[in-house]
């Protein structure tokens, strides 16, 4: 059954990656191609011998079959993560029938898997980072998002072991707290980073940084609606509670 | 617990820890590695030596977020 369900989760994470693709395309290379061009025109206004980069692959090959394989890997790798994580959760943290469970889970790991980690360390476009700092902005990158994801495993069990006590409104609020409290820690601990170059278009930088959050609000969004229609039909008779 | 509403009258039934974990460990990591195929080879570190993953993805690995150039 598992088995079922993961291939389920990465065949609706393909489907989402697919829509994922389509607001990128569309909201989001707009402004690679900005900052590509703005890029080259800052190496050409400091006067440094323009580089010709040679191509490995071209534009339109990265911003069409290499996006689309891009957001569908990482589409069905979400996707089948997802399932796991929602064939735990089912039925043992929540009591909802499926389709609520995967609408609530993907809403939760969306703020603990995008929103959190974005908050601290956002999207930049092509051409701002510093190539030689990229292994310790992958590292800090990839330690707030377990920080958030514990956290928010943290904040969950702290709210169901508090609900019979304090009731489900005041429990959820408890483990709200906590884990804004714990992000706060580490949001603050954790060192800045900041390599974009003054006098950078604040303005494309808003908007690749939108389009980027967009872009993983449509992943989640089909992920979350699609998967608990699916899910239902693996899950056997037994294991299926009638929608409230 | 009569006062949540919102819960279903029949409760579901969770699927047993022992038969999620083998799926866990193998999914999880073949999950893992196509999220680092997209976010991270050849950026921090190379498993493959093959040029031109990096370029190739480029695009989805800054819309997505994941640290690049
Ligand atoms: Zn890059």
């Amino acid at each position: 059954m598992v088995g079922n369900l993961l291939i389920r989760g990465m065949l609706v994470g393909i489907l989402a990656g697919l829509f994922a693709f389509g607001f990128a395309r569309v909201f989001g290379e707009p402004h690679i191609d900005s900052a590509i061009a703005y890029e080259e025109a800052m190496a050409e206004a400091s006067g440094e011998a323009a580089e010709e980069e040679e191509e490995l692959v071209s534009r339109e090959t990265q911003a069409g079959a290499g996006l689309l394989t891009g957001s569908v890997v990482y589409g069905a790798a979400i996707g089948g993560l997802f399932s796991l994580v929602f064939a735990y959760v089912y039925g043992r943290v929540t009591s909802f029938g499926p389709r609520a469970t995967a609408g609530l889970l993907a809403v939760a790991a969306f703020i603990a898997v995008v929103l959190v980690p974005a908050l601290k360390y956002p999207a930049t476009p092509p051409a701002v980072g510093n190539p030689e700092t990229i292994g310790e902005r992958t590292e800090l990158f990839f330690v707030m998002l377990v920080v958030s994801v514990i956290a928010a495993v943290v904040a969950v069990a702290l709210a169901r072991r508090l609900w019979s006590q304090l009731g489900g409104w005041n429990a959820g609020i408890a483990g709200a707290l906590a884990f804004i409290v714990i992000i706060a820690i580490a949001q603050y601990a954790l060192p800045t980073v900041n390599e974009i170059p003054d006098g950078y278009s604040a303005d494309l930088l808003w908007r690749f940084r939108t389009s980027s959050l967009g872009m993983h609000a449509v992943l989640w969004a089909v992920i979350g609606l699609a998967f608990g229609a699916v899910a239902e039909r693996a899950l056997p008779a037994g294991a299926r509670a009638r929608a409230a | 617990m009569s006062d949540i509403t919102f819960a279903p009258e029949i409760r579901p039934v969770p699927i047993p820890v022992r038969e999620i974990l083998p799926w866990a460990i193998f999914g999880g990591l073949l999950m893992i590695l196509g999220i680092y195929f997209v976010g991270a080879e050849e950026g921090a570190t190379t498993l493959f030596s093959s040029l031109s993953t990096h370029e190739f993805v480029h695009d989805a690995r800054h819309l997505l977020g994941f640290p690049c150039h």
